[in-house]
């Protein structure tokens, strides 16, 4: 059985910067990276348990969404008018936002990025058991960040770990908790 | 455990619109690498592997979303299978899809796996894996976690990549880019080469044909565009997937070997920490370039071919190994008669993939 542990979330518009500079403070690389990873690396320090920075196999980051990195994909092609930007050019991938969680916090288990027509808890619970299906994952950051555009967005995660004593992991649970 | 196997397979690419085409293509060393100038409003030129437009563009469909439709529809019909069933799921690879039209059309891969599954009109949410470069990969171990989960008979996993200004200049702004065809694992490698292709596999459970016995992706957790000095996401990944398979069963390891100096130094290190320093190795990026989104499914087919027929493809590009660990890089057509095989990748975000294939009845 699969419960959640924690649950962490960012309202549309949230200025990320003010966001960080209360909650963080000591990680400058955030200043490069794009909305979606922002709000990824943001969620998932909320989402950290101490002791941190231990590498860990055994947690995996899964993230989903609608939009992908399309908001900087964006970016990237206005660019390319001009001059095609590498540091733009790398944020054009749905997955960079669990590669940032994985290298900030050591989590060296799977990473990965799956794009949904929308959300819909069923097909979020299914996907996340199925995740654990890997005999060496026993918890993950289980986030859905949609970047529409840098201000707007949805973005919440949960810490999800095998056993536990938190509420288990089901698609009313999940509803229950992302209204609340 | 219920097996999961593969039932049905199609490759399209600009070596031929079958696997048997595309396996013979490799065996006769070809390759459609070639230099463009001016392609796709692309100022400085570049060489890569791209389809004829003409062959499989549907009358209001875009090219992406053409060649997958194509793709998948061939598979289903070799698999036999129905593709409306509600047992039935799809799974898309890709990593930028319709990028091309991000001026004039929803773009979201999302969008392109609704229009897949309506395609076939088959009712349920389609699964997009974007996990940069072992997308098709990580897809066909999704693909092989939707059946073990319940619920369905058959998932088709496709996976496609057409090229684009957006991505070559891109991959030319990171210095990526080879000028000539790319040399996986050689001592004069000096970046890749992209490449277009959309390749399906149907999987469904079974004791025969070839099982897709297990599945593994790890991060480096070290840099979100260099792979890890000491290979470690790619090592992890191997590790897992060797948990029961002895190297001496595995006919050969399908490399990624996209052909940039880390890439490759860092695939033989995870090889040599995995204790794979005496099973061949080989790469079709100087074939097909870097397929992206299609490459862990276009390579895994042909691998499977491979062994079907005792072989042991050749590294195209490939002459004097230089990478640090001296691994068995296939220069030339070679000879199995082992049952199994690894398929590795990596790619941005500093993810890692590995796949162990193995053909029914054998002992791995």
């Amino acid at each position: 059985m699969l419960t959640i542990k924690k649950f962490a979330t960012i309202p549309s518009g949230s200025d990320l910067t003010a966001l960080y500079r209360a909650e963080v403070g000591d990680y400058p690389k955030f200043f490069k990276m794009d909305t979606a990873c922002k709000l990824g690396f943001l969620l998932a320090e909320r989402l950290a348990e101490e002791p941190r920075f231990t590498p860990r196999e055994d947690r995996a980051v899964l993230m989903f969404s609608t939009c992908g990195s399309l908001c900087n994909d964006r970016h990237y092609e206005a660019s390319v008018r001009e001059f095609p930007s590498p540091s733009l050019f790398v944020y054009t991938l749905p997955n960079i936002i669990t590669g940032e969680i994985a290298i900030r916090n050591k989590y060296e288990g799977e990473t990965s990025a799956y794009v949904l027509e929308r959300f819909e808890p069923e097909t979020f619970v299914a996907l996340v058991e199925q995740a654990f299906q890997d005999a060496v994952t026993e918890s993950a950051v289980c986030g859905w960040v949609d970047v529409r555009a840098d201000d707007d967005f949805t973005a919440f995660a949960f810490l999800v770990e095998r056993g536990g004593t938190g509420m288990e992991l089901n698609k009313e649970t999940i509803y229950g908790t992302v209204n609340q | 455990m219920k097996k999961v196997v593969v039932i049905g397979e199609s490759i399209l690419s600009p070596l031929g619109a079958t696997p048997q085409e595309n396996f013979e293509a490799v065996c006769r060393g070809e390759s459609a690498l070639r230099r463009y100038e001016g392609m796709f409003g692309v100022k400085e030129p570049f060489v890569a592997s791209l389809m004829d437009r003409s062959l499989w563009q549907t009358e209001g469909r875009t090219f992406f979303d053409s060649v997958v439709i194509e793709a998948a529809r061939r598979a289903v019909e070799a698999a036999g299978i129905d593709p409306a069933s509600p047992r039935t799921a799809f799974v898309l690879s890709s990593i930028k899809g319709n990028i091309e039209h991000i001026d004039t059309q929803d773009v979201t891969l999302a969008a392109s796996a609704r229009r897949l599954a309506d395609a076939f009109g088959n009712p349920n949410p389609a699964v997009v894996v974007s996990n940069a470069c072992i997308s098709g990969l990580a897809a066909l171990l999704q693909g092989r976690r939707l059946l073990l989960g319940g619920g369905f008979d058959h998932v088709v996993v496709v996976g496609a990549e057409v090229q684009s200004r957006f991505i070559v200049t891109g991959f030319q702004s990171l210095k990526a880019l080879s000028e000539s065809t790319c040399k996986p694992f050689d001592a004069h490698r000096d970046g890749l080469n992209l490449g277009e292709a959309a390749a399906a596999v149907v999987l469904g459970f079974g004791d025969s044909g070839w099982e897709l016995v297990d599945g593994a992706v790890r991060n480096d957790a070290n840099h979100i565009s260099g792979p890890s000095r000491t290979g470690e996401g790619s090592y992890k990944s191997l590790r897992y997937v060797l948990r029961n398979c002895t190297p001496d069963e595995l006919a050969f390891v399908n490399v990624h070997g996209t052909s940039t100096l880390y890439n490759d130094e860092m695939e033989s290190i995870a090889i040599d920490r995995a204790g794979l320093m005496d099973v061949p190795v080989n790469a079709l990026k100087g074939t097909f370039g870097h397929t992206m989104g299609a490459a862990g499914i276009l390579e895994s087919i042909l691998s499977m071919r491979a062994v079907d027929a005792g072989l042991v493809l050749p590294t195209r590009g490939f002459s004097e190994l230089g990478v640090s660990r001296p691994v068995r890089v296939s220069p030339e057509m070679g000879k199995t008669d082992k049952k199994a095989f690894v398929k590795l990748l990596s790619g941005f975000g500093g993810v890692n993939g590995a796949l162990l294939f193995r053909k029914g009845g054998a002992a791995c």
